[in-house]
């Protein structure tokens, strides 16, 4: 098999987004340490890089990365340790696999490092793990599961490089020290881990998504999360939550194409160009929405989900069944209240019951208050002729938003009620 | 295996519990022992004075000098602590959890290095 260079590199590229973190998380327990899994994979695509022009893509890329990885952490460690129980990792390691490949092509049948899809989730679990940090929750699974580089990760949540990688670094050391279990949580405890790991995911695709799709690195996020939602909802089916969230994003991501017009600019789903939503991911979702009301739990994620599920359905904005998310809302609001439900319920009331019931809805959430709470407030004043006051609601929020996108929309809103 | 230090911390300006209460929580703190007692990972553990009770040390090559009261001049002191010998920090965590149950203050979890 002969392929041009530029095919390697691209199935190269290919290979390392589907494969990295599956074979990061076999080594890691494999070598029972998470830098020197992550170095060995680093070495095996150079290596790759380097025998794959040559030789052709393996049939079984995953598995020879994987392979090639532990034989290169058997060096590593020869090459690089002094420390006698360093070497005697490697030696088991080397008797553990009397039979490893001598050639790198030959990464066939039994010789091959099996990696098993339950490493993935023990790595999401590590990752996600409540003893770390949410901020390195995220940065741990985007680099270990992703594997994205310290600047992408740094770019992608707007921190500088060296912030990041003190973060990663510092995670990886708690792990080092702490040694928390490479296992997936017992039953009693399941429902518990999957909170940060859902969030997690949660707050990757969201990171992408409201960045816009100006961003080539954003649409990766959005891919990378809704990745590591199938991943989970094929390795936990019974979890509702779990498939709630990966229908919650599947939805979302529908629109994603109608959400910013040419020019970059916010456009709201009321004046979205419903014809251009992505009508397979909606197929799909809907599927996922009507599975996880048969499963009876329900949760966070469902309920937002199916809060876009009905969004989907409806084919203009007038032909929404603002009722029926007026409903969603309320159930959100016990399930998880929060201040940004309680506003995004605002949304639904005014659409539903008018701007006084949206006023009043929007009165008696907390201060102090977000942008977002401004602006609703600033539509509903607007729409109940109020209009000085929502000049004023306008101008406040214009003042508190940090997303540039966002706040150019309130800006042009500003200028249309002058 | 790993051992870890389980800290409670108490806030010194906290009322304490009423004496019924705090003998609720005694028999709960004491079954926690035991409980690691019969789980064989119990190493330690030692309940302490008010941290009122402390004197710090100092010393260097020429004098020693000590002081009354606690090292560190927070409100957060340790009121106690367990060692134990577990697997991994989710098992540590586990006891801990129940730990932070009986005696009804935070805990701490930490590991010690390696020997």
């Amino acid at each position: 098999m002969t392929a041009s260079g530029h095919d390697i590199e691209a199935t190269l590229d290919e290979v390392y987004r589907r494969e990295v973190g599956r074979c990061t998380a076999t080594l890691i327990r494999v070598l029972g340490d998470v830098d020197l899994a992550e170095d060995a994979v680093a070495d095996a695509f150079a290596v790759a890089a380097q025998r794959w022009p040559h030789t052709g893509i393996p049939p079984n890329p995953g598995a020879w990365i994987t392979t090639t990885a532990r034989n290169q952490a058997i060096d590593r460690l020869r090459r690089e340790s002094r420390r006698p129980s360093l070497e005697v990792a490697a030696t088991k390691l080397d008797d553990a696999h009397d039979h490893a490949p001598t050639t790198l092509t030959e990464t066939s049948g039994a010789e091959v490092l099996d990696t098993v899809a339950d490493d993935q989730l023990r790595l999401i679990f590590l990752c996600c793990h409540p003893a770390l940090h949410p901020d390195a929750q995220v940065a741990l699974t985007l680099r270990l599961l992703g594997g994205l580089t310290t600047d992408e990760i740094a770019d992608a949540f707007l921190v500088p490089s060296s912030t990041m990688g003190q973060r990663i670094s510092r995670a990886k050391s708690k792990i080092r020290d702490t040694r928390p279990a490479y296992r997936i949580p017992p039953p009693e405890r399941l429902e518990e881990r999957l909170e940060p790991v859902l969030a997690t995911v949660y707050l990757i695709y969201t990171t992408a998504h409201a960045a816009g799709p100006r961003d080539g690195r954003h649409r990766d996020l959005a891919a990378e999360s809704i990745r590591l939602g199938r991943l989970l909802a094929e390795l936990l089916p019974d979890e509702a939550e779990v498939a709630g969230l990966l229908a919650l994003m599947l939805l979302t991501e529908a629109r994603a194409a109608t959400r910013v017009d040419d020019r970059g600019q916010l456009v709201l789903l009321a004046d979205q160009d419903r014809r251009r939503w992505n009508r397979d991911l909606i197929d799909e979702g809907h599927h996922i929405v009507r599975a996880c009301l048969a499963l009876n739990q329900p949760g966070p994620y469902q309920v937002q989900a199916a809060i876009a599920a009905v969004h989907a359905d409806a084919p203009t904005a007038d032909a929404t069944d603002w009722g029926q998310i007026v409903d969603l809302y309320d159930l959100l609001l016990a399930l998880r209240p929060s201040a940004v439900v309680a506003i995004n319920r605002a949304v639904a009331i005014l659409e539903h019951a008018g701007p006084p019931a949206a006023i009043a809805a929007l009165d008696i959430i907390d201060p102090p208050h977000s942008h977002r709470w401004h602006a609703v407030r600033a539509e509903a004043l607007r729409r109940d002729g109020r209009i000085v006051e929502a000049r004023h609601a306008l101008v406040t929020a214009v003042g508190t938003t940090t997303n540039t996108t966002e706040r150019e929309h309130l800006e042009r809103e500003l200028s249309r009620l002058a | 295996m790993p051992q870890y230090l389980l800290s409670v911390f108490y806030e010194d300006d906290v009322e304490p519990p009423p004496p019924e209460r705090m003998q609720q929580i005694m028999n709960d703190v004491a079954a926690h022992q035991q409980e690691m007692h019969d789980a064989g990972v119990w190493v330690f553990y030692g309940a302490l004075t008010d941290a009122s009770s402390a004197t710090v040390v100092r010393a260097d090559q020429q004098t020693v000098s000590m002081t009354d009261g606690p090292y560190a001049e927070a409100k957060e002191q340790i009121g106690g602590f367990t060692v134990i010998d577990v697997p991994d920090l989710d098992t540590a965590l586990e006891w801990a959890r129940k730990g932070a149950a009986a005696c009804t203050w935070p805990v701490e979890v930490r590991p010690f290095l390696p020997a």
